[in-house]
C-alpha cells in the first residue's frame, strides 16, 4: 500500500496538524519509505495468533470509589495559554 | 583522594557515610561540574538550589541518625518527567513553559529516598529519536571524541541521550532514562555507561510524558551496574495512579548482586549475526560470551526467529499509541497555542504545526494512518499478532536459557547529521534493544571496550520477566571482566 498527496493531506487533516502544500509533497515519498518497509510483516504468518493485549499478564484492578483528589483548580488552570472565569477558554464553537 | 566528581553512587554513599566529604561539599561539586558543561547541552534546565536543598536535609538526616538510601546523592532527571515546579517540556517546543503542580512517580520516590536533582535533561522530542537530533533545544554533544584526532562531534544516542552525556561527562553520578525501543540501552552503549530498563510495569509511569504507553519504561543511567541497582530499588514499586503497574515486592537488587554465573545457561540468539555490522561489534559479542563463561555459565545458542520483523512491527504500534497519546497538545489546556483564522479546529491544526518537530510530525502520520478506517486490520492488528510471536519467540529461548547476551547497537555513536536525513537507517540503530521492548523484558546495556576509533561498545543482557537480578548479575560479571575505565577527555 502507497499513500499519494491526497491521502497525505487527509492523514494531516485526521492527525490535525496543518500543512502546506510543500511539506505534504514531501512527506508523500518519506511515508512511502517507511510504510514500505513495515509491509515486509505481510511475509509472517500470523494465522490463528490472537493480537498480543499485554506483554506481562496482569488483571484489570478496580479501585476503591473515592475522590483522591480535587479541588484545585488554579493548579489545573495554571499552565492554560487561556484561562476565564475558572475555565479553559477556546476560541468560539458555537455562533 | 579521587575528586568527588569522579566517583558513582555507591563512592558517593560510602564517602558520605565515612565523613570523607559533606553532602553540601558533593551538591557543590556536581552543581559546579554542570554549570561548567554546557558544551555539552546536556541540561535544559539547572536547579543547583535544589541539589543544595537537598544536601541540607541529608546533612540533618545524618545527624539524627535517619540517612535514607539516597541521601546526599544528587541525580539528573530526564526531561520526561514531570517535576513539580520544575518547568518539563519533554524536549519539545509544544510544551512550551509547562511546569507542573505534581511530581511523576518515579521522581517522587527518588526524592523520598533522598536523592536532590541536579536539573532537567535533554533528549529527544517526546522521546522519539535515536541521536537527540530531534530535540527542540539544540544536540546533545557526546563528551567522547574519535581518536583520529578529529573533532566531530558525536551523538550521545536517544532518546536519553542528555542523561547519558551527563553521566559520561561524570556531571552526574547517575541519572534516570526512559526506554521505549532502547532509549536507556543505546545512549548507554554509545557513551560506555551502564543502564537497565526493568520489566515492563516495575517503574510507575505515572507523571512520566506518554510516548508509547504499551513500551514506555524508565530506568536508571549511572557508571556501574551497583549503581544501576542502588537507583533502580529506588524507582521501581506499586503505583494504584498506573493501571499497568506491577503489584509486585522489589527485591533488593543491591544486596544480591553476585557475578557467579554457575549453573546459569546464556542464550546468545542466532538472528542477531546481521549483515552490515561492524566485526569489532561481532568480536566483542564473542569476547562477551568468553566473560560469561569464564563466570562460570554455559552458553548456548538459541534461535528468535522473528528478529527481523521486531523493528517494523515497533514502528508500527509505537506511532499508533504515539498518535493517540500526542492528541492531548491542542494549545487548550497547556504548552503553547497558535491561534488561527476560523475555528478551534484551525487553531488545534496551527498549534500542533508550530509546536511539533518533524520527526514528531511523522510518527504522527505513521500511527494515524495505521490506525484509520479501512487500514487498522492491515497494518496495526497485523503489529500486534507479529508482537505475540515475538513475545512467543522468547518464551520458547527462555526454556533453554536464563539470560540472553547480545550487542547493544550495530555501531558505535556516529557523528551528529550523519543519519538525520534517513529515518529508516536511523530506526536500524535500535536493531538489538527493541525486540525486549516489544516482550515487555528487563534489559541492560554494559560497556564491554572501545571500538578502533576510541569509542565504547555496549552488550546487552535480556532477562526473563521480573528477572532484574540476573540481568544485573550477567551484566556484573561482564563489567568485572570488561575491565572499562576508559573516561573521555574533558574538552567541554
Amino acid at each position: 500500500m502507497s499513500v499519494d498527496a491526497a491521502q497525505v493531506r487527509h492523514i494531516a487533516k485526521l492527525a490535525r496538524i496543518a500543512m502546506r502544500g510543500g511539506e505534504i509533497d514531501a512527506l508523500v515519498p518519506e511515508l512511502n519509505n517507511i510504510l514500505g518497509w513495515i509491509e515486509q510483516l505481510g511475509e509472517v504468518d500470523t494465522s490463528g495468533i490472537e493480537p498480543l493485549a499485554a506483554v506481562i499478564p496482569a488483571k484489570a484492578r478496580l479501585r476503591e470509589d473515592v475522590v483522591t483528589d480535587g479541588d484545585c483548580r488554579d493548579a489545573v488552570l495554571a499552565n492554560a495559554p487561556a484561562a476565564e472565569h475558572g475555565f479553559f477558554a477556546v476560541p468560539r464553537v458555537v455562533e | 583522594m579521587a575528586l568527588i566528581t569522579d566517583l558513582g553512587i555507591a563512592g558517593l554513599r560510602e564517602g558520605l557515610g565515612k565523613g570523607d566529604f559533606s553532602a553540601r561539599e558533593v551538591a557543590l561539586a556536581f552543581n559546579g561540574a554542570v554549570a561548567a558543561a554546557k558544551g555539552l547541552n546536556a541540561f535544559l534546565v539547572e536547579t543547583p538550589e535544589l541539589a543544595l536543598a537537598a544536601a541540607d536535609r541529608a546533612e540533618a538526616a545524618r545527624k539524627s541518625g535517619t540517612s535514607l538510601p539516597l541521601s546526599g546523592i544528587p541525580l539528573g532527571i530526564k526531561d520526561l518527567f514531570a517535576t513539580n515546579g520544575v518547568r518539563t517540556t519533554a524536549g519539545s517546543r509544544i510544551l512550551g513553559d509547562f511546569v507542573p503542580p505534581y511530581e511523576s512517580t518515579v521522581s517522587a520516590k527518588l526524592f523520598a529516598a533522598g536523592a536532590g536533582m541536579l536539573g532537567k535533561l535533554n533528549m529527544d522530542e517526546f522521546a522519539m529519536g535515536s541521536s537527540n537530533e530531534t530535540s527542540a533545544f539544540g544536540n546533545v554533544l557526546s563528551p567522547w571524541r574519535r581518536s583520529d584526532g578529529g573533532n566531530a562531534p558525536l551523538t550521545p544516542g536517544g532518546s536519553s541521550g542528555g542523561s547519558a552525556a551527563a553521566v559520561a561527562a561524570g556531571i552526574v553520578p547517575g541519572a534516570t532514562g526512559t526506554d521505549t525501543g532502547g532509549s536507556i540501552r543505546q545512549p548507554a552503549a554509545f557513551t560506555g555507561i551502564c543502564g537497565i530498563k526493568p520489566t515492563y510495569g516495575r517503574c510507575s509511569r505515572w507523571g512520566i510524558v506518554a510516548f508509547a504507553s504499551s513500551l514506555d519504561q524508565a530506568g536508571p543511567m549511572a557508571r556501574s551496574v551497583r549503581d544501576c541497582a542502588i537507583l533502580l530499588e529506588a524507582m521501581c514499586g506499586y503505583d494504584a495512579k498506573d493501571s499497568t503497574s506491577l503489584d509486585q515486592p522489589v527485591p533488593a537488587w543491591e544486596a544480591g548482586l553476585s557475578s557467579d554465573l554457575k549453573g546459569k545457561r546464556v542464550g546468545v540468539p542466532r538472528e542477531y549475526r546481521i549483515d552490515g555490522v561492524p566485526a569489532e561489534v561481532d568480536l566483542l559479542w564473542q569476547r562477551g560470551a568468553d566473560w560469561l563463561r569464564d563466570a562460570g555459565a554455559e552458553v548456548v545458542e538459541i534461535l528468535l526467529p522473528h528478529t527481523k520483523y521486531a523493528l517494523p512491527t515497533y514502528y508500527i504500534i509505537a506511532p499508533a499509541e504515539a498518535s493517540s497519546n500526542l492528541a492531548r497538545y491542542d494549545g487548550v489546556r497547556y504548552g503553547v497555542r497558535v491561534p488561527a483564522e476560523g475555528g478551534l479546529a484551525e487553531m488545534y491544526s496551527a498549534t500542533r504545526a508550530a509546536g511539533f518537530g518533524a520527526e514528531v510530525k511523522r510518527r504522527i502520520m505513521i500511527g494515524t494512518y495505521v490506525l484509520s478506517a479501512g487500514f487498522y486490520d492491515a497494518y496495526f492488528t497485523k503489529a500486534q499478532k507479529v508482537r505475540a510471536l515475538i513475545v512467543q519467540d522468547f518464551a520458547r529461548a527462555f526454556e533453554a536459557c536464563d539470560m540472553i547476551a547480545t550487542p547493544t547497537a550495530p555501531s558505535a555513536a556516529f557523528a551528529i547529521g550523519d543519519k538525520a536525513n534517513d529515518p529508516i537507517a536511523m530506526y536500524l540503530n535500535d536493531v538489538f534493544a527493541v525486540p525486549a521492548s516489544l516482550a515487555g523484558l528487563p534489559a541492560m546495556s554494559v560497556p564491554g571496550g572501545l571500538d578502533a576509533q576510541g569509542l565504547p561498545l555496549g552488550l546487552q543482557i535480556i532477562g526473563r520477566a521480573l528477572d532484574e537480578q540476573g540481568v544485573l548479575n550477567a551484566g556484573l560479571a561482564i563489567e568485572e571482566r570488561a575491565g572499562f575505565t576508559a573516561r573521555p577527555g574533558a574538552w567541554w
